[in-house]
């Protein structure tokens, strides 16, 4: 089989770890991660370790489990009585599924960017300091401050700036899931999570919050799930395959997409099968 | 002429004779009220109590009757809110969507929805034998709340159960506590809260048998919650079925005012509620 018609090459330089999934400075360690959705086994005994301060993409077809993934990540399970957990979590070397562990301090850690974007229902510049408010920050001046800073950021200021005060459903879908990324990062979390973030929006919203993400990574740790193979060769620095609830192979960018290891792999990339 | 078209003409037509037939009786309803309330609407109607000789025709107002009706929605509304909130919110929010129970308890309120007002002034009055009390304002209070009660969780469930997960996720992920997901949400629900609160007021204001037992009638203004209390539905009745005349224009006058109330009660509140939905929280 023709496996690779286009060799791929990524646009910039590549960060300088790159082991496999050996790196220097882990900030999410997964070990042994079971995930049961009424009794069914969806996640088989995953074993990952994601950098920091890097862009890591999980793709995979549909349904093989990527997004219950990434939002064990942030414990969006907790709430969700048929879902049963086990296994070992690490965020910054601490278990978040031990006792004892807030898990509003987990989610403070780690802003969630969904399919689509939802605005909380109230204004533009609420929707941003909804997160430092209710972390108790407080005084006008202060709160504007981070509004701006997030909202420029986030590549939306120039947009809004005269209409903080509208309903954030007023914005397009597009200036939305910006507005959203701007409301993550205004808790200061260390992690973005993003759940097919892009797919909802068009073409030109997307490529806005792609160029968001590269430029974000050199403060924050991004994970994505994507379903468009693309994107991922485009932004990721390092790439996790997953199939039927497995991981199958986890490497730099250019080692899964160019060498891949795996036979499924290789298939899935070149497009036997999605 | 095919029969596509034919069938697009009947029911356009359908849809507009329906229409104009409902707004063509709401157009008579009032212009009745107006034509035979309005000559004995008088100032003194609307801010003097009976006096002796008022149901002879003498003189006399129904403020008594205006304030009763406004305590006992006031009241009953403020307590079936409290009750019905927290109910949809565990209904939609703290219970799985689809689980059994919220099923069940769903189709207990659309029960308690269809039963007669009569029934819940009956039960509100065995009620108040039980506890020892008299015809008084806390009993109209209380069958009033039961008479809407369901009306409230209903229509706000309605709203709820359109909230996506998706909000409650953002909010959770920003590391919000329950407490602060649930503000949010009750902010998403504004509108539907204050589209509930005016079908209970319209239920509620305008019903006669919950309170024919349990609120009684009396000349005068309640100072208390265990006086008894003259209600606008209950005046229009008493007023109607004397045989002198003037008092029988009177109840006309009289059911002007109560729609007025509601109309008064309804823009106010969807002014306050679009106003509250722009601000922070």
């Amino acid at each position: 089989m023709e496996v690779f018609t286009v060799p791929f090459i990524k646009e910039q330089p590549k960060p300088k770890v790159m082991n496999g999934s050996h790196s220097l400075n882990p900030h999410i360690v997964v070990e042994n991660l079971n995930v049961y959705i009424k009794g069914i086994h969806i996640l088989k005994d995953i074993n990952m370790t994601i950098p920091d301060k890097s862009i890591t993409c999980i793709i995979g077809p549909s349904g093989c489990g990527k997004t219950t993934l990434l939002r064990s990540f942030n414990r969006l399970h907790d709430d969700n009585v048929d879902v049963k957990i086990t296994g070992k979590l690490f965020v910054d070397n601490e278990d978040i599924y031990s006792n004892g562990i807030e898990v509003t301090h987990i989610r403070k850690k780690m802003g969630l960017l969904a399919q689509r974007p939802c605005s909380l229902p109230m204004s533009i510049f609420d929707n941003v300091v909804y997160g430092p408010r209710i972390h108790g920050v407080r005084g006008r001046r202060k709160l504007y401050e981070i509004a701006r800073h997030q909202l420029v950021a986030a590549g939306l200021w120039d947009e809004v700036k005269d209409r903080l005060k509208s309903p954030a459903s007023t914005l397009s879908i597009g200036q939305q899931q910006r507005l959203c990324l701007a409301r993550g990062l205004a808790v200061e979390p260390e992690i973005i999570l993003g759940d097919e973030a892009t797919s909802a929006l068009d073409p030109i919203s997307s490529k806005t919050i792609e160029e968001l993400f590269v430029t974000i990574k050199d403060k924050y740790t991004v994970v994505l799930v994507t379903h468009t193979l693309r994107q991922a060769k485009r932004i990721a620095d390092y790439v996790a395959f997953m199939y039927m609830g497995e991981l199958v192979e986890f490497g730099t960018a250019d080692q899964l997409f160019n060498h891949p290891k795996n036979q499924l792999t290789k298939e899935y990339i070149s497009g036997g099968f999605s | 002429m095919n029969i596509k078209k034919l069938e697009e003409k009947i029911f356009k037509g359908l849809m507009i004779g329906s229409s104009m037939l409902i707004f063509g009786v709401l157009l008579y309803i009032l212009y009745i009220i107006i034509k035979k309330g309005l000559p004995s609407l008088s100032w003194e109607m609307i801010s003097q109590i009976p006096s002796g000789g008022f149901y002879l025709g003498k003189e006399g107002g129904i403020l008594n009757a205006i304030m009763g009706s406004l305590y006992l929605i006031f009241f009953s509304v403020v307590i079936s809110l409290m009750i019905s909130v927290p109910v949809v919110m565990y209904l939609n929010f703290t219970l799985r969507k689809k689980s059994r129970f919220s099923a069940f308890a769903r189709l207990t309120f659309d029960v308690l929805f269809g039963i007669p007002s009569i029934v819940y002034g009956a039960f509100g009055f065995t009620v108040m034998i039980f506890f020892g009390l008299q015809a008084s304002l806390l009993g109209g209070i209380i069958a009033v709340s039961l008479l809407i009660i369901p009306v409230m969780i209903r229509s706000i469930d309605e709203v709820a159960v359109l909230i996506p997960v998706e909000l409650i996720e953002a909010t959770k992920s920003l590391g919000a506590t329950n407490y602060e997901t649930i503000k949010v949400i009750l902010r998403q629900l504004l509108p539907g809260i204050s589209t509930a609160v005016l079908l209970s007021i319209g239920r509620g204001i305008g019903d006669g048998a919950t309170v024919l037992f349990t609120a009684g009638y009396t000349d005068s203004i309640p100072t208390s919650l265990t006086q008894p209390t003259a209600t606008l539905p209950l005046a229009i009745f008493f007023q109607l079925s004397s045989p002198i005349e003037e008092v029988q224009n009177r109840a006309y006058s009289a059911a002007l005012i109560l729609t007025v109330i509601i109309l008064i009660l309804s823009f106010s509140a969807r002014y306050f509620s679009r106003r509250f939905s722009k601000n922070k929280i």
